[in-house]
């Protein structure tokens, strides 16, 4: 019996562990290739160990192309991504706040209209914004990318904090009303600092999907100056002008290595913000 | 409990309604601005789009059900993205779903290691929308990747899949459906909140862990499968990174997604009125998919809570 039960583990954790490599496999090849020479990419294309290791495979890739290096490309994303975090959290806290306390007229038609953008197709007000954004003079600025957080742009986030205020007791905001606080004192004294697991939740959930955005990015922005790390890499890796291997690897690891050191030191919180939506709503 | 509801009283009783609603509407006008100017407004002026020729640079012109019309009569690229499309959300939806559910019952265990391997799980679905994957995808799946070099080891002779006209969108099925890891969370979550002395007692009474499964299991989990069903599908229609990046809808169109198509149409071709109209279809077939699937729910769905609540 002992015996069996043993070798129950080993075969569940064996398999497991092989599942798990291959799950990971591309990701360990992105990291392996960004180090092998450049004809080794191709010879011995499935190796994750390359034969000489290439650290200069780094700093060609970061020069870039022409005049501009992907220090450009960073400081950009790393612009357009902070002021998106700040906007989203400024918009989906007061907002959530809003829906989940206060008993205003038309909140449930307008609680309604808000989960059903949640489910609206992005493509279907690409088209008409771009033509506002085009009109306002804001085509190749950030101003698109950065203006919608600001304005609850993503319903999801404001989803998230009103699950997660609807979860902080009433008598809380009511004790303190009794001894004189207004709304807005409530729901910043009170409120906002029992919500900072929520909001470690929204912004790294902003965060990933601000810094990984191709679409957005590629509408709006036309100077490679003003270009992500999203765009940069795809300009990068164009097939057509392609020659470097080695560097373009090199800085696709570049281009992942903020959002998995984000993953692996704040992933409790991703995880809570993934099943909060879903199993509690 | 009956405190609670008096202080409520009172506190109704010390405002006016309308103070609580200048107060409601301030806190939630960032979110009413976006809504009625970014989205309302926008989708009005898209339906109106719809029915005009319009290029961007000169002035809309009335061409009434012309770009619906033509859409479905005489556009054989739409026809081909439609189809692309459909079997690409009918292929890749439901093996991710149950690849996240089958890695989740793995996973709903009490032994040890599983923070660590639920963090190995997790991460091709942090970067596996990211341009840099797409780039690898490319290479893996190429001529000379490193599939057709484990194949080769194994005897094999691969081809180029990601230009190969009848395994291209297979490649972009499996990177989407190795994206699995949110919905692998949200059934692991609703695993975990399935009573156990249910199994106990399926299993006192015989049953066999497959009649547990297709008995506990699945009723048990059928809301959180309908939540993941619904988003995976929108998200699905929607997809168009990994087409523009990796195959950019070749070869042949054959992987030709809808949103790379209106993206073609309007930025590349800046045929506006025809892309809103690819839009507003592509907005219909996403509603009555999901009202589809919200009607079919009620007989398939199990609401624990309801009746006793």
């Amino acid at each position: 019996m002992q015996k069996r039960r043993m070798r129950k583990t080993i075969v569940y954790h064996g398999f497991i562990w092989l599942l798990g490599f291959i799950m990971i496999y591309p990701i360990l090849w992105t990291i392996a290739s960004s180090l092998k020479p450049e004809s080794e990419i191709f010879r011995n294309a499935a190796s994750l160990i390359p034969s000489e290791w290439m650290w200069e495979n780094f700093t060609k890739g970061w020069e870039g192309f022409g005049n501009l290096s992907f220090s450009t490309f960073f400081i950009n994303s790393t612009f357009v991504t902070t002021i998106v975090v700040i906007g989203t959290l400024f918009s989906s806290t007061l907002v959530a706040f809003g829906f989940a306390r206060i008993q205003f007229r038309f909140r449930t038609i307008l609680f309604v209209c808000m989960i059903v953008t949640l489910m609206l197709p992005q493509q279907v007000t690409l088209i008409p914004q771009y033509i506002l954004f085009h009109n306002l003079g804001w085509v190749n600025t950030y101003l698109p990318l950065i203006v919608p957080s600001f304005i609850g742009g993503i319903p999801f986030f404001i989803f998230l904090m009103i699950q997660f205020i609807r979860g902080i007791p009433r008598e809380l905001d009511e004790a303190a009303y009794m001894d004189g606080a207004s709304t807005f004192q409530i729901f910043w004294r009170i409120i906002l600092p029992l919500t900072t697991p929520a909001l470690a939740t929204v912004a790294i959930f902003s965060f990933y999907w601000t810094w990984d955005d191709f679409m957005t990015p590629l509408v709006y922005l036309n100077d490679t100056e003003l270009y992500t790390v999203a765009l940069g890499l795809q300009m990068f890796s164009d097939p057509s002008s392609l020659s470097a291997w080695g560097p373009m690897f090199a800085m696709s690891v570049a281009s992942i290595v903020p959002q998995l050191l984000v993953f692996l030191f704040f992933q409790k919180y991703l995880v809570e913000g993934i099943t909060a939506g879903s199993v509690k709503g | 409990m009956r405190k609670n509801r008096t202080n409520g009283m009172k506190l109704r009783k010390l405002r006016s309604q309308t103070s609580i609603d200048v107060i409601g509407f301030s806190f939630i006008s960032p979110w009413l601005i976006g809504f009625l100017g970014f989205i309302v407004g926008p989708m009005l002026a898209s339906l109106y789009f719809s029915f005009t020729d319009y290029d961007l640079l000169s002035a809309p012109t009335w061409i009434g059900l012309d770009n619906y019309i033509n859409m479905f009569t005489n556009d054989e690229r739409f026809i081909q993205a439609l189809k692309v499309t459909f079997i690409f959300v009918f292929g890749s939806v439901p093996l991710k779903l149950a690849f996240a559910l089958f890695v989740a019952m793995l996973f709903n265990t009490k032994r040890k290691g599983i923070g660590l391997y639920r963090t190995m799980y997790y991460v091709p679905s942090i970067l596996g929308g990211s341009v840099a994957i797409a780039v690898v995808w490319r290479q893996l799946f190429g001529r000379d990747g490193a599939l057709n070099d484990i194949l080769a080891f194994f005897g094999f002779e691969g081809t180029s899949w990601v230009t190969h006209p009848d395994y291209a969108l297979s490649t972009l099925i499996i990177l989407v459906v190795w994206q699995f890891g949110s919905p692998m969370l949200i059934f692991l979550a609703g695993l975990k909140a399935i009573p156990y002395e249910l199994y106990e007692a399926a299993a006192v009474d015989g049953a066999s862990p497959f009649l547990q499964f297709i008995k506990i299991t699945l009723p048990m989990l059928s809301p959180v499968i309908f939540f993941n069903l619904v988003m995976q599908t929108i998200q699905g229609f929607m997809a168009f990174t990994q087409s523009f990046l990796i195959t950019n809808g070749g070869p042949m169109d054959r992987t030709l997604f809808y949103a790379v198509y209106l993206y073609e149409k309007a930025f590349a071709h800046f045929d506006m009125g025809y892309a809103s109209a690819l839009a507003w279809v592509l907005l219909i077939i996403c509603a009555v998919f999901t009202t589809f699937i919200f009607k079919t729910a009620k007989s398939w769905v199990y609401y624990e809570s309801e009746g006793g609540n």
